[in-house]
């Protein structure tokens, strides 16, 4: 085995658990954190399904972002709506045998790759021209930005420049899977794609990217609207309930 | 103090401003003085070591509230919040913007609690900041340009609601003993003497007789308004703005002339003599207890079997949302402290009922003889106030908060139109005044801040012949009858929506 083969083994590895030990940890902060009161925005949902309906529109169609500016939720849904396409395209490379509904979406993941970089595309344009988006941005801002678009551009490039050895590298990611290691192709934009996507995974959990997971915790979009027909209370303020009599 | 306050140019259209960072840097409002502070279990100066203080109260808080938590971690900066709030619009301050007010907070808890805080090279990466003086002053300045109004998080992806910073950074503020005179002298003067006036119990009384004589002169029918009466069905906590300013006690002859006719026994307490719950404003849940264990503490001495809730938004929302969890006034408690409210109230109705729902659904069973064309000399709009639209109900369906209070103005009126859809219900816009800071202290905001309604009032006015706007909340009508003036609209144009009531109702045996 290559040693730059070694190099991407530990580097996937670590950044596996980081992403992975990351988000344990901060899933469990925010399950253990309360709501010590019911806040949800109103008009909202007075059953538990109607919170669900909620959440739905929320995650998939960005609702919320529809009413507050069109053209960021464009540019938003074809990123995400893209990334969500490529990573079923990219399941091929973890699985033995490919099932045939990934192997039919194959295309699909092309065209999903070009409309996720085009969204990033217009993500950053706006993040630079708007003077309100541009005043609130940090470089970690643009730099998680630069990032997805090196992604999407160095995978593209794999497709329509430089062609590497799929099968090795199918190869090398089962053997990660299987802790049986195999070589990685040393192709430059090969590595250089492997190489962004680890950071990417090392700096989820750590990072604004937590939003993909703390959305489903916001009090404000997962409470039911029943404040006066059942008593809402944390564990912490338990304790100030003193009867009137004393 | 002698700054001139510009009041901005009503256009056709609201435009979204260019920023212009710094021009609403300053002081804030007045800071309460040690014994404003002191009775609500704060410091009542800035204490020494206080960047320690606040820092590990910012910890203690995110432990508490998940809201603060989360929100501290997952905004992305997508910027769809930014020209949304009312304060930004008229100000052009981008420390207004809503994530950028948020980041005032988030900066410093980048910098202290997480690992990209830890190295410098990280700080600036993701902008994290020490806790400096300078930071401290701009908390204050800018958490007190916010109304808590919660119109940024109809629009944000992830639901963050600015209002749970505002709360968080002025309790941790109050915690290190930099407090807000006017609202925390308020509160103060509730634990005192029972409301935010300081109104004592024999004045209430006097004032409450006025208005029965005022009521029998008018209509030559004896409407009661009864004080701390014992064994009554409803007990009605309202704001004591309508116990003497107007338009609100105009509102409060409405309330009265409906009990009257529904004949439906009731009373107000001189003990819990104020729906306002200004803790609310600076987030302190145990003040905010304290404030409505005096309802539940009224609700018990009196024996009451329902609790009916005065037109106030902010206090709606205390009411609607926080009062059974604070207090256990309400239902579905299974524990001895709420069981010991509950078992009195009657669980035919909810509790709190708003006034408005309770005049409606009398408006609906025919109980009510109404003349509409009392009002025609007036063509009505309704306010939606921040509040009751995005942090309250009325009614059993999601909305009914903005049907029942219109519902209740078309039985009552017979002209009424609409302000434009994208600055009512969900997405209306704050008085200007919300939040804590209805203070002389804070006029430029005020007046600055009202721009958004103010243009979408007048452009109604101009376009389809509107005369008044009626709310349902006392700090947007005694804001609405001060910052008018400053837009050429008269201050008598705000009305209550239960004066409309008021007017159109023919009382049994009232003579014409």
């Amino acid at each position: 085995m290559s040693a730059i083969s070694y190099v991407y083994t530990f580097l996937f590895y670590a950044a596996a658990v980081l992403l992975v030990g990351g988000l344990v940890r901060k899933i469990y902060i925010y399950a253990k954190t309360p709501a010590p009161l019911k806040i949800p925005t109103t008009p909202a949902p007075v059953t538990r399904a109607g919170v669900v309906y909620r959440m739905f529109k929320e995650v998939v169609l960005f609702e919320s972002l529809f009413k507050g500016n069109k053209p960021t939720w464009l540019f938003a849904f074809l990123f995400h709506f893209g990334l969500l396409l490529v990573l079923i395209r990219h399941t091929r490379y973890f699985v033995e045998h490919v099932p045939s509904l990934i192997a039919m979406s194959q295309w699909a993941g092309i065209y999903a790759g070009m409309a996720m970089v085009a969204g990033l595309l217009g993500l950053l344009a706006r993040r630079i021209v708007v003077d309100r988006v541009r005043y609130i941005s940090s470089p970690s801002d643009y730099l998680i930005l630069l990032l997805l678009i090196s992604i999407g551009l160095s995978g593209l490039g794999m497709k329509y420049v430089a062609h590497t050895d799929i099968v090795q590298v199918k190869a090398f990611f089962l053997g990660l899977l299987r802790f049986d290691w195999q070589n990685l192709p040393s192709d430059g934009v090969l590595l250089v794609h492997l190489a962004l996507v680890a950071i990417l995974m090392m700096i989820f959990a750590y990072s604004k990217l937590l939003h993909g997971v703390g959305i489903f915790f916001s009090p404000t979009r997962n409470q039911v609207d029943n404040a006066r027909e059942r008593r809402h209370i944390a564990d912490w303020a338990k304790p100030l309930d003193k009867s009137s009599g004393q | 103090m002698a700054k001139e306050i510009e009041t901005p140019e009503v256009k056709e259209y609201l435009d979204v401003p260019h920023i212009q960072p710094g021009v609403m840097q300053g002081d804030g409002p007045f800071i309460a003085k040690p014994e404003h502070q002191e009775p609500l279990g704060f410091p009542g100066e800035l204490v020494p070591d206080w960047q320690n203080k606040a820092i590990d109260k910012l910890g203690e808080l995110k432990s508490k509230y998940r809201s603060l938590q989360l929100f501290l971690d997952i905004c992305v900066k997508c910027g769809s919040c930014t020209d949304k709030c009312h304060y930004f619009l008229g100000t052009a301050d981008p420390k207004n913007m809503p994530v950028a007010r948020q980041d005032l907070l988030r900066k410093v808890y980048r910098r202290y609690y997480t690992i990209w805080g830890k190295f410098g090279f990280t700080r600036k990466l993701v902008g994290a900041q020490e806790l400096t003086r300078e930071v401290l002053d701009d908390w204050y300045n800018y958490y007190h340009q916010c109304s808590e109004c919660r119109r940024c998080s109809v629009f944000c992806p992830y639901g963050i609601d600015t209002a749970e910073i505002t709360m968080a950074a002025r309790e941790i503020l109050d915690s290190v003993g930099i407090g807000m005179k006017y609202t925390n002298e308020i509160i103060a003067k509730v634990f005192k003497i029972g409301n935010n006036l300081g109104l004592p119990g024999p004045a209430l009384k006097m004032t409450l007789e006025d208005l029965e004589e005022e009521i029998e002169d008018d209509t030559g029918v004896k409407v009661e308004l009864p004080v701390d009466r014992e064994g009554v069905d409803v007990l009605l906590i309202t704001p004591s703005a309508d116990f003497f300013a107007e338009p609100h006690i105009d509102g409060l002859i409405g309330y009265a002339k409906v009990f009257h006719e529904a004949g439906v026994s009731w009373t107000v307490s001189s003990y819990a003599s104020e729906a306002a719950n200004f803790s609310m404003f600076i987030g302190s849940y145990e003040n905010m207890k304290r404030q409505a264990e005096r309802i539940r503490k009224a609700a018990l001495d009196l024996g009451v079997k329902r609790i009916i809730h005065g037109e106030c938004g902010h206090a709606w929302r205390a009411a609607y949302s926080f009062w059974n969890t604070l207090a256990g006034v309400g239902h579905g408690g299974d524990d001895a402290y709420s069981r010991e409210l509950q078992k009195q109230l009657d669980p035919a109705y909810p509790v709190p009922q708003h006034i408005c729902e309770f005049t409606w659904d009398l408006i609906q069973r025919d109980v009510l003889t109404l003349d509409p064309s009392e009002n025609d000399h007036m063509t009505l709009t309704f306010h939606d106030s921040c509040n009751v639209a995005r942090a309250s109900r009325m009614g059993d369906k999601p909305g009914g908060q903005f049907e029942i209070p219109r519902n209740v103005i078309k039985a009552v009126c017979n002209n009424y139109v609409d302000m434009p859809h994208h600055t009512i219900g969900e997405e209306t816009y704050c008085c200007g005044g919300g939040g804590g800071l209805l203070t002389d202290d804070l006029m430029e905001v005020r007046i600055k801040g009202a721009l958004p309604r103010m243009q979408a009032l007048k452009t109604t006015m101009e376009g389809k012949g509107v005369t008044h706007m009626a709310a349902i909340c006392a700090i947007c009508k005694t804001q609405f009858s001060k910052v008018m003036p400053y837009y050429e609209i008269g201050m008598d144009r705000i009305v209550s929506v239960h004066q409309l009531v008021s007017n159109a109702i023919k009382l049994t045996g009232q003579e014409d």
